[in-house]
């Protein structure tokens, strides 16, 4: 599981107990594959598209997206990871530290951006994302990925692709890895 | 634990390397076309230098422009100290105006730990260097670039573990040297310092060093040779005989370097005395003289110290 959503779903740093799984492996993976294919559809084809990741639990969904690009078109889509930390409008509030790599390979001006997350809620991160990645260049346009929406939204911000809605309660946690997508919660 | 940061004595081992992952976070800062965050926005630092200072001042001032923090510069000779305001006055009104960091640099040692202990919850003390103390961002910006240089970043593990740094020169007088030996030291490095018996300091069989006064003989199984600068006043008092005696005996002349492996690095806090710690030709063609790189990589160091304890709402312990 991402490990920004352990830092940020009270209680913090608690254990993970699944209640319900969402999607298996093989629902994943289709889903993954339908986003690759959505992206090439809204782009009509891959120029001039990067893939930035949101670290953590962005990365390893990210790789797998530019994995199905490739085997798709047969284009090798650049791809960056980003950590938001300082840029987040909650600094000073709870306790944050960037804690994962910002690489980001290509100057963004001029670019589509894809940013790819695992879980979208409260949409904060997002907008701590978009106010990063101009520090990186202006993109022509920022589209979103993301493997769950969790609903909550808190600031006006949408996916452009989306593997599953799934109504969820505030106090619940998702956990998506590439071996499937489980409903759970916190517990100390 | 604290939320200050006055010495590097008073950090574990772990407390220095997780400032030093931090920093590795802040150089990919400085790479951006836009090098600027705004982690620290609503933030107001106050420097106060009572000794003169250029490159920790400027440095200072950058990290914390870079994130995003208000910066108030204290006009140490212009303002009401010299009209007899005591520090302690002064640091009451800066405080009473809501700052929220306090960077200091006094010729006193002990100043910033006092001020530490009098100012209110919310006021972080960073310690700029105070007298023959502690420079604790000094110490931290030679680790990391030692780091840099011998492992591209610090890691989460940053590790000087066999590398052998001499220090040499007026270790006495330097609060470099003591903060440099610390963090050195910390992250597993052997620390030989290299002085004339008038420039060891009183207590030095107490420190985690081994000592020589013969530059010569240690100088082949040094990895690192960590230059300190000789004020003019040592001599005056003193301490060492002539320019022309401390060059002959402890200076890294021409013939000197010749003799050092390729892959030695040179380091100086600065600003070097040409001709007298480092020779000109040494200083300007030599490979591996890190002393523009130690500058450099004051400004991430210091924007994660400022992050750490302005903004991350995290004591250091």
């Amino acid at each position: 599981m991402a490990d920004r959503e352990r830092r940020m779903t009270p209680p913090y740093g608690g254990v993970f107990f699944a209640r319900t799984t969402v999607l298996d492996a093989a629902q994943v993976q289709r889903a993954l594959t339908r986003i690759s294919h959505e992206i090439l559809e809204r782009n009509q084809g891959l120029e001039d598209v990067v893939l930035v990741a949101l670290q953590t639990g962005g990365v390893e969904i990210a790789r797998l997206i530019a994995r199905r690009l490739f085997e798709i078109d047969g284009v090798d889509v650049p791809m960056g990871t980003l950590d938001v930390a300082l840029y987040r409008d909650d600094i000073g509030l709870r306790p944050v530290m960037p804690e994962a790599e910002t690489e980001i390979p290509v100057d963004l001006a001029g670019k589509i951006v894809v940013l790819v997350d695992d879980v979208l809620f409260t949409g904060r991160t997002i907008r701590a994302a978009l106010d990063a990645i101009t520090a990186f260049g202006r993109p022509r346009s920022v589209q979103l990925a993301v493997v769950i929406d969790r609903g909550h939204r808190e600031l006006p911000i949408r996916p452009d692709f989306v593997g599953k809605n799934l109504p969820t309660r505030r106090d619940e946690v998702v956990d998506v890895n590439p071996e499937g997508v489980l409903l759970g919660e916190m517990r100390k | 634990m604290s939320r200050h940061l006055i010495n590097l004595k008073d950090l574990e081992r772990g407390a220095i390397q997780e400032l030093l992952h931090l920093t590795d976070r802040f150089v990919e800062v400085g790479q951006r076309s836009i090098p600027k965050v705004p982690a620290l926005r609503g933030k107001t630092i106050a420097m106060l230098f009572f000794e003169d200072s250029t490159r920790t001042r400027l440095s200072f001032d950058l990290a914390a422009k870079r994130l995003s923090a208000d910066v108030l510069e204290f006009p140490t000779r212009s303002s009401s100290l010299s009209k007899g305001e005591s520090i302690r006055d002064t640091v009451e009104t800066i405080q009473a105006m809501g700052v929220d960091g306090l960077v200091i640099r006094h010729s006193s040692s002990g100043l910033p730990r006092e001020i530490a202990d009098r100012v209110n919850d919310s006021v972080a003390v960073i310690n700029a260097g105070d007298g023959l103390n502690a420079h604790p961002t000094q110490g931290l910006l030679d680790a990391y670039t030692l780091c840099q240089h011998f492992h591209t970043v610090a890691g989460p593990q940053a590790s000087l573990e066999g590398i052998h740094v001499g220090i040499i020169g007026d270790v006495k007088h330097s609060r470099v040297a003591r903060s440099d030996v610390h963090a050195y030291t910390s992250l597993g490095a052997t620390v030989t310092l290299v002085a004339p018996k008038s420039l060891q300091p009183p207590n030095v069989q107490d420190w985690p060093v081994q000592i020589s006064e013969d530059l010569d003989s240690v100088l082949p199984t040094f990895d690192v040779v960590g230059l300190l600068r000789i004020q003019k006043e040592r001599m005056e008092e003193g301490l060492i005989q002539s320019v022309d005696d401390y060059v002959d005996r402890y200076g890294i002349t021409e013939a000197r370097a010749a003799k050092l492996r390729n892959e030695v690095v040179i380091t100086h806090p600065g600003p070097v005395n040409r001709g007298i710690e480092l020779a000109e030709a040494v200083l300007e063609h030599r490979d591996n003289v890190l002393i523009n790189r130690q500058v450099t990589n004051g400004v991430p160091v210091r924007m994660a110290v400022l992050f750490r304890l302005l903004g991350s709402g995290v004591e250091i312990d």
